[in-house]
């Protein structure tokens, strides 16, 4: 499974695979229209992990990621993004925190009055103290690291799905966040290009050890983030032995009823007697 | 036919539900129009996203300006003239021309015609914006949308809206000339030596403060339903239709609240 060539300029965070937490969401609730989405939610993402959030369509998986950012206010519950309770912040202060981190929206969002290089380069652009070349150089970066390093000139209405998707994760990871979050990568996406994406979270995962959150409806993508590991020496994705399965910092957290049903690895979720996982999962 | 028949799928809303949203929607948009303002003296201010729209407001609105302008100061003319000539008064056609255009026809035709075309055009982009999370990832990328795109446009809006009505006024005066000279055989010099002394402060005072509050309604208006469009392509035209209606009447029913105003500041009863 080809991947693409990793940008060696790009270092890697120095803290990896702590315990420490970077996102907690605390008895989280919010609903809409009267409808409640998500009922009193509790869970942490650590450091270095990669958790994958499962629910039927209107569970509210994009509604944690658009919380977490503080797109969204809570009804009621905190929740603490590297250390900051988001739940009390200003806009203008979360402004500073965002900065912090990535996020693909689910169908891109990226800026069609503007070219790939002006989406990739949004927020370099906007620090307003980088040079132009040291821009230039990271936007090639960037999307070098999703292969689409000959689109930059091109504009977003020029692009197919799956480029359109490569190019916000190209923006996601430009400024080298601490968190990413994804919202559906592969959603309408054909199985080649899904493999792709997911090909390039795993890579993002093993090789920056960045945290991340990553909404899904497609089981098979997350199951194979938790049994392939990325190797730098071959650039590619590679299957792990089934009895190295933990070793990867996955986890998966599923949502019904707008009420957190599991949480865990996948060796738990494979041993869960839950009936309705059992279904999720057969 | 029951009425219930009559009313199936008719959304119906208590007057209690009604008025809180329109009082919310009052908040929302004072709050947006609050922070536009503020925004000017905070860092950064996009002077290159300003220039831009002053490029798409200001220029692409010129060549509809300067038609209308110059169309509704020659039917302005035309229409005096008729009633003039019945009392030999034709020489002050020019004097009626230029008050009229300058306080009044001016500053509400190019408001009118600069909301239809840039007030919708606002409404269609930002909304389209929202109902493709384009305006959410500008926030998650860290930067403020009213910063980057509603202070932009209404500093734009105001700007090129003063120079648009300056525009407007000269060519409905050489409209004016031309259906006097043309058509009633009136002296050119004498048609302009009468516009230009008819005019006093108080008319080009009014006359260039309504392009400033019209330009300010109508990019705050359009940006308004802009950012509160909701529900898809749908929501974005109703959005963009809304927009250039609340504009239209706002800017009809200021004229007359700023006109009245003026009056009472200088004397005029």
């Amino acid at each position: 499974m080809a991947a693409p060539p990793t940008p060696l300029e790009m270092p890697a965070p120095s803290v990896a695979g702590s315990a420490e937490p970077v996102i907690v969401f605390e008895e989280v609730s919010i609903g809409f229209e009267d409808k409640p989405v998500l009922d009193a939610i509790s869970f942490r993402l650590t450091r270095g992990e990669t958790k994958a959030i499962f629910g039927v369509a209107g569970s509210g998986k994009s509604t944690i990621l658009k919380l977490a950012l503080g797109l969204m206010k809570p009804d009621s519950g905190r929740i603490y993004v590297l250390g900051e309770e988001v739940t009390q912040m200003s806009e203008e202060a979360l402004f500073d925190l965002r900065r912090r981190v990535g996020i693909v929206f689910q169908e891109s969002a990226l800026f069609d009055s503007l070219r790939v290089r002006e989406n990739v380069a949004f927020r370099l652009l906007e620090e307003g103290n980088i040079s132009e070349d040291e821009i230039e150089r990271r936007v090639r970066e960037a999307l070098s690291f999703v292969e689409l390093e000959r689109t930059v000139n091109m504009f977003p209405s020029e692009l197919s799905g799956g480029m359109r998707r490569r190019v916000a994760i190209a923006r996601a990871i430009v400024t080298q966040p601490e968190i990413l979050l994804y919202d559906s990568p592969t959603g309408g996406l054909d199985p080649v290009t899904s493999t792709t994406i997911i090909a390039l979270v795993v890579k993002q995962r093993d090789v920056y050890k960045t945290s991340s959150l990553l909404v899904t409806h497609r089981l098979q993508d997350a199951f194979v983030m938790a049994t392939h590991y990325f190797d730098r020496e071959t650039n590619q994705m590679r299957a792990l032995g089934s009895r190295a399965h933990g070793e990867v910092p996955m986890t998966f957290l599923i949502l019904r009823n707008g009420k957190v049903i599991f949480d865990g690895d996948i060796d738990a979720l494979k041993l869960s007697k839950d009936e309705y996982i059992r279904e999720y999962i057969s | 036919m029951a009425a219930g028949d009559f009313l199936s799928g008719v959304d119906l809303i208590s007057p209690a539900e009604f008025a809180k949203e329109k009082v919310l929607a009052i908040q929302v948009y004072a709050l947006l129009v609050g922070r536009s303002i503020a925004n000017l003296f905070k860092h950064p201010v996009y002077w290159g996203d300003m220039l831009q729209q002053a490029d798409l407001i200001g220029v692409g609105s010129l060549p509809i300006v300067v038609l209308t302008g110059f169309s509704i100061g020659g039917s302005l003319a035309l229409n005096s003239a008729n009633t003039l000539q019945r009392f030999g008064s034709l020489s002050l056609i020019g004097q009626l021309v230029a008050v009229g255009m300058v306080t009044e026809l001016g500053p509400v035709i190019t408001g009118l015609m600069v909301s239809g075309r840039n007030a919708s055009g606002m409404a269609s982009e930002l909304g389209s914006m929202v109902v493709t999370e384009q305006i959410d990832a500008m926030r998650a990328l860290g930067t403020d949308p009213t910063k980057k795109l509603v202070t932009p446009r209404v500093v734009s809006t105001v700007f090129m809206l003063f120079f648009l009505t300056i525009i407007s006024d000269a060519c409905g005066l050489a409209g004016g000339g031309a259906v006097s000279s043309l058509m009633f055989g009136m002296d050119w010099h004498q048609y302009w030596s009468s516009a230009w002394q008819a005019l006093v402060f108080r008319d080009v005072f009014t006359g260039l403060l309504k392009p400033l509050l019209f330009g300010f309604i109508i990019a705050t208006i359009g940006c308004y339903y802009g950012t509160s469009a909701r529900g898809g392509t749908q929501g974005v035209g109703r959005a963009t239709t809304q927009a250039v209606v609340a504009s239209s009447i706002l800017i009809i029913v200021v004229d007359f609240f700023v006109t009245r105003l003026t009056m009472t500041l200088f004397g005029y009863h």
